[in-house]
């Protein structure tokens, strides 16, 4: 039983990574039809870049600024220079660039901070809260990790309902062409779509690298729990995303809890194709996966 | 009408047809090679000419060369396959890395119980088939973006399975592989021929070369082949070929398991090549390696594949050996190959979807005057009014 | 601008004279297919040019040259002083072209107030950019035009029936605080009474806002009834302009042509 609530507890704060994780996935996605194999190589990349701020002195707070707003201009950038040009071709082709971009940043991180294994700070203490005599599985950055995730998403939902730019950014997304006849500058919606979903995306990787190590492919399960969470939430839906995150993060550690953590990748491919056999549309998707 | 019983009574122009006396049919054989423009008679003509020029090399060249050209073997196997799933039926995989394992391991396995190396690298084709079986049956039902996260889901998941069952697969550490020593036979006849003994490199080397060859031959006839033509029809247009009385499902599964067949026998050859099977040797980047090869080399085209395995192979000393000279440390210039790759994938899909291979046809095209206007790159599939909307979205 | 004192009434009527919009010698193709032949169309603020023909002529294809998601390959589009050939159409909607595109273009994840919002959004724009406060439609204003989205104004526009989608697109449209409209078959499996009532309501606010209206219809019939100016297409070119009643009277052109 206590080790139940453990794994409950770790299962939250570690789901709540991927579910932001999912989240980035997804309003790309919704926005662009593509989905960002390249996000968690984003992710390491402004990771590091906080790493350096760290080195050179920085808060770790003045680090996660800098590196939510370098993942803000990595999407921008990348949406505009890469994705744009290969976006109305063949579906597989911004497939085959966000892997290109994928194995391209994993490289220069390589070759810019090195391959080494290095440890990343977290601001907040790593050992279990106590509640009376127990000890929990929760930490302080845990709890952190939650919490930051949930201002994210509460912060996303305040500008997505209640706000004009998110309103246009809304129709850019559900239909292009009517937007623009609204005079909705949908070219310059989606570049701010990825940036704002990299920010999300930089985040989930400075999350998950708190209080651990990071190398440049440590963002590689990511990216697989993370897209397991999105199409069990359906790819359209962000709170489907949310979901999928927390119910991923808890699966995956009870697996590792009660069977091993090597069978967790195997546990999230399972997963995956129980759900695209079962309901390829996700748990609250609407769109059908194949289109015949 | 079923498709299997289609092709059972469309003649298929790569496959003599089983009409006559063998003689007659001998001779009919070797008139289809005789005359020009017949597919498998060009077929037979590459497979005879890249014969010698491969005894050639590995006969030439130093003995690392060689090493290079096994490498290069079983990237041209695993590509091969790769290029009929993805670029003729338009299936990404992206977790052929992990069917190569699969081929990797048995091979391994079987290899100390005593079988012949030859039907232990079968046996781990036929493993990695069957796990293709499975993996298509689930990929048949997707596309685009969730087929590449399924198969990458594999090629993640797939790995902790030596974890798992380190008892029989070594873990982390992986098996190693008794490598075969040269036959009598195949050492005296190289003797015969060359007038020395040849290495186990050597001999390696010659292996991969023998499975590529025969893979690039048989593709190259499927590729021609009525399956070839039906496989290109699903993927331009999946509609109209459901209407046509296609069955989609199958004919997906088909392709699935032909080219994790072919991932299965380059995961053999690697094993003996390398000598080791182990998960740090079937990565992500592995499979990464293998779509760039293909995308690279150019979709769809098996002379692309052998291109752009050419390119994963020999790139990475080049620029490796660049980057040290210009004063990088090995470990950061031995980044610079993925770097190039990572880079070179983007710039092909933006600007050259159809890869080198199409840059060579373009090129020879050019050269030959031949170029109509109506001959572009085969898979930019624009429509008009996309591409005016495009226009004018750019300029936003 | 006249309108210190906003929605005591209908929209005051403008005061300065709005922008002509001219349309001319307009080809366009797509790829092999020529689409659009030299099509001049004659067009006046305060009037309605029907455009007609049967399936395939190319109005479809005239309206989103002249909204810009079409590009042309000659010819000209000018809205006032502005030369809008060729220009984004983000950029054509902001000059003051609404176009209602065919198959009504309601974005149906959106609620109806979100759709009508969009409107609104390049409405104010529009509005300060001229550099006067006065709004000549507000949200409520287009409630009160139609009555039947009002009550609806909160729920998925996906969820409205072919007529109210009507009133929600030309509800935007006017909310965008348009010079011209372009309306691509409004009359689209609406029931007659449904189409009566609505180009009543278009004829209302041609005249009072003097707005140039495109309106391309297969209804010939009714289009012509509601329309001055009538342009009839064939194949791309233009084959007949005159006034309405003129074109409604021609047996030869109707039989030929209109299909009644
Ligand atoms: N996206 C497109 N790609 C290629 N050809 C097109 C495209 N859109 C229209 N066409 C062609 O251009 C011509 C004019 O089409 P358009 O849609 O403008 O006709 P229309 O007059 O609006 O017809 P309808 O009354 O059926 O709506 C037709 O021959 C049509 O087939
Ligand atoms: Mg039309």
């Amino acid at each position: 039983m206590q080790q139940f609530l453990d794994l409950t507890l770790s299962g939250l704060s570690q789901g709540a990574i991927y579910a932001a994780f999912a989240l980035a996935l997804v309003l790309i996605w919704r926005s662009t039809r593509v989905v960002n194999f390249a996000q968690g190589a984003m992710g390491m990349f402004t990771t590091y870049l906080a790493l350096l701020a760290v080195d050179a002195g920085w808060s770790y707070w003045a680090a996660l600024l800098l590196a939510l707003g370098s993942g803000l201009l990595l999407g921008a950038f990348i949406e505009r220079v890469v994705i744009r040009p290969v976006e109305n071709g063949p579906e597989l082709n911004p497939v085959i660039v966000t892997l290109g971009v994928f194995i391209a940043l994993q490289a220069l991180a390589s070759l810019l901070f090195g391959a080494q294994y290095r440890s990343f700070p977290a601001p907040f203490g790593l050992t279990g809260l106590q509640a009376g005599s127990v000890n929990l599985a929760i930490t302080p950055y845990g709890l952190f990790t939650i919490g930051a995730v949930l201002v994210t998403m509460i912060a996303l939902v305040a500008l997505f309902r209640f706000t004009d730019l998110g309103l246009r950014l809304r129709a850019s997304a559900f239909n292009g062409e009517v937007s623009r006849l609204l005079g909705v500058p949908v070219g310059r919606m989606l570049t701010l779509g990825w940036a704002l979903a990299a920010v999300v995306g930089s985040l989930s990787g400075l999350l998950i690298a708190g209080g651990e190590l990071v190398w440049p492919a440590y963002m590689d399960p990511l990216i697989v729990y993370g897209f397991v969470a999105a199409v069990l939430g359906g790819l359209d839906s962000p709170a489907g995303a949310v979901i999928g995150g927390v119910a991923i993060g808890l699966a995956l550690s009870y697996v590792s809890g009660y069977a091993g953590s090597e069978f967790a990748g195997l546990a999230a491919l399972l997963i995956l194709v129980a759900v695209l056999l079962v309901r390829p549309a996700g748990l609250f998707g609407r769109a059908t996966v194949r289109k015949v | 009408m079923t498709d299997t019983e289609a092709a059972a009574d469309v003649p298929t122009p790569g496959r003599p047809q089983p009409s006559g006396p063998p003689a007659s049919r001998w001779s009919a054989l070797v008139a289809r090679v005789r005359r020009p423009g017949t597919p498998l008679g060009r077929h037979l003509r590459g497979l005879v000419i890249g014969a010698v020029i491969v005894i050639a090399l590995l006969e030439l060249v130093s003995p690392f060369r060689v090493s290079q050209i096994t490498t290069l073997s079983y990237y041209v196997v695993a590509c091969a396959g790769l290029t009929l799933l993805t670029g003729i039926n338009g299936q990404i995989s992206l977790g052929h890395g992990a069917l190569m394992a699969v081929g990797g391991y048995t091979t391994a396995l079987l290899l100390p119980a005593g079988l012949p190396f030859l039907v232990a690298i079968l046996t781990g084709a036929v493993a990695a088939g069957i796990v293709g079986i499975i993996v298509g049956a689930a990929a048949a039902k997707l596309h685009g973006p969730y087929l590449a996260g399924a198969t990458l889901a594999l090629a993640v998941g797939l790995p902790g399975l030596a974890l798992a069952f380190a008892d029989t697969l070594g873990g982390e550490q992986g098996l190693t592989v008794d490598v075969p020593r040269p036959p009598a036979w195949f050492a005296d006849a190289h003797f015969f021929l060359f007038g020395s003994d040849p290495s186990t490199t050597q001999y390696l080397a010659y292996i991969g070369a023998l499975v590529a060859g025969l893979v690039l031959f048989l593709l190259a006839n499927l590729h021609t082949s009525r399956y070839g033509r039906v496989w290109r029809a699903v993927r331009d247009d999946e509609v109209a070929a459901e209407l046509a009385g296609l069955r989609l499902g199958r004919l997906r599964v088909l392709a699935f398991v032909v080219s994790a067949v072919c991932a299965g026998l380059a995961g053999g050859v690697l094993a003996l090549a390398t000598r080791l099977v182990a998960p740090s040797g079937f990565t992500i980047v592995l499979s990464l390696s293998l779509i760039a090869a293909v995308v690279i080399g150019g979709l769809g085209s098996l002379t692309g594949a052998v291109l752009g395995s050419a390119v994963i192979v020999f790139l990475p000393p080049l620029v490796t050996g660049l980057g040290a000279r210009a004063g990088l440390s090995d470990v950061q210039a031995a980044e610079l190959a993925p770097l190039t790759y990572g880079l070179v994938l983007v710039l092909v899909m933006i600007f050259a979807a159809d890869g080198a291979a199409g840059l060579v046809r373009r090129l020879g095209g050019r050269l030959r005057r031949r170029q109509g206007p109506g001959t572009g790159p085969p898979r930019s599939g624009h429509d008009a009014a996309q591409e005016s909307d495009d226009a004018a979205r750019r300029t936003s | 601008m006249t309108a210190p004192e906003r929605r005591s009434e209908r929209p005051a009527p403008r005061s300065t004279a709005p922008p002509a919009l001219v349309v001319e010698g307009l080809t366009a193709t797509y790829g092999p297919v020529t689409a659009l032949r030299e099509v001049s169309i004659p067009t006046e603020p305060g009037r309605v040019t029907a455009v007609l023909g049967a399936n395939g002529a190319g109005k479809t294809t005239l309206l989103r040259t002249i909204s810009g998601l079409v590009r042309p390959q000659a010819g000209q589009v000018r809205l006032g002083e502005r030369d809008l050939t060729g220009a984004a159409p983000e950029t054509v909607a902001g000059a003051g072209v609404a176009h209602v595109p065919e198959g009504r273009g309601v974005i149906t994840e959106l609620t109806v107030e979100e759709n009508l919002r969009l409107g609104s959004l390049l409405g104010r724009r529009r509005a300060s950019g001229r550099g006067g406060p006065a709004r000549g439609w507000s949200l409520d204003d287009v409630l009160e035009l139609f009555p039947a989205i009002a009550e609806r104004r909160r729920r998925p526009a996906d969820t409205l029936s072919g007529g109210e989608r009507q009133m929600l697109v030309i509800g935007r449209a006017l909310l965008t605080e348009p010079d011209v409209l372009l309306l691509d078959e409004p009359s689209l499996g609406l029931a007659p009474r449904v189409v009566t009532q609505i180009f009543a309501v278009l004829r209302d606010l041609t005249e009072q806002h003097a707005l140039t209206v495109v309106l391309v219809e297969q209804n010939a019939r009714s289009a012509l009834e509601v329309a001055d100016t009538g342009v009839v297409l064939a194949l791309g070119r233009v084959v007949a302009v005159s006034e309405a009643a003129e074109l409604a009277a021609d047996q030869a052109l109707r039989h030929a042509y209109l299909g009644f």
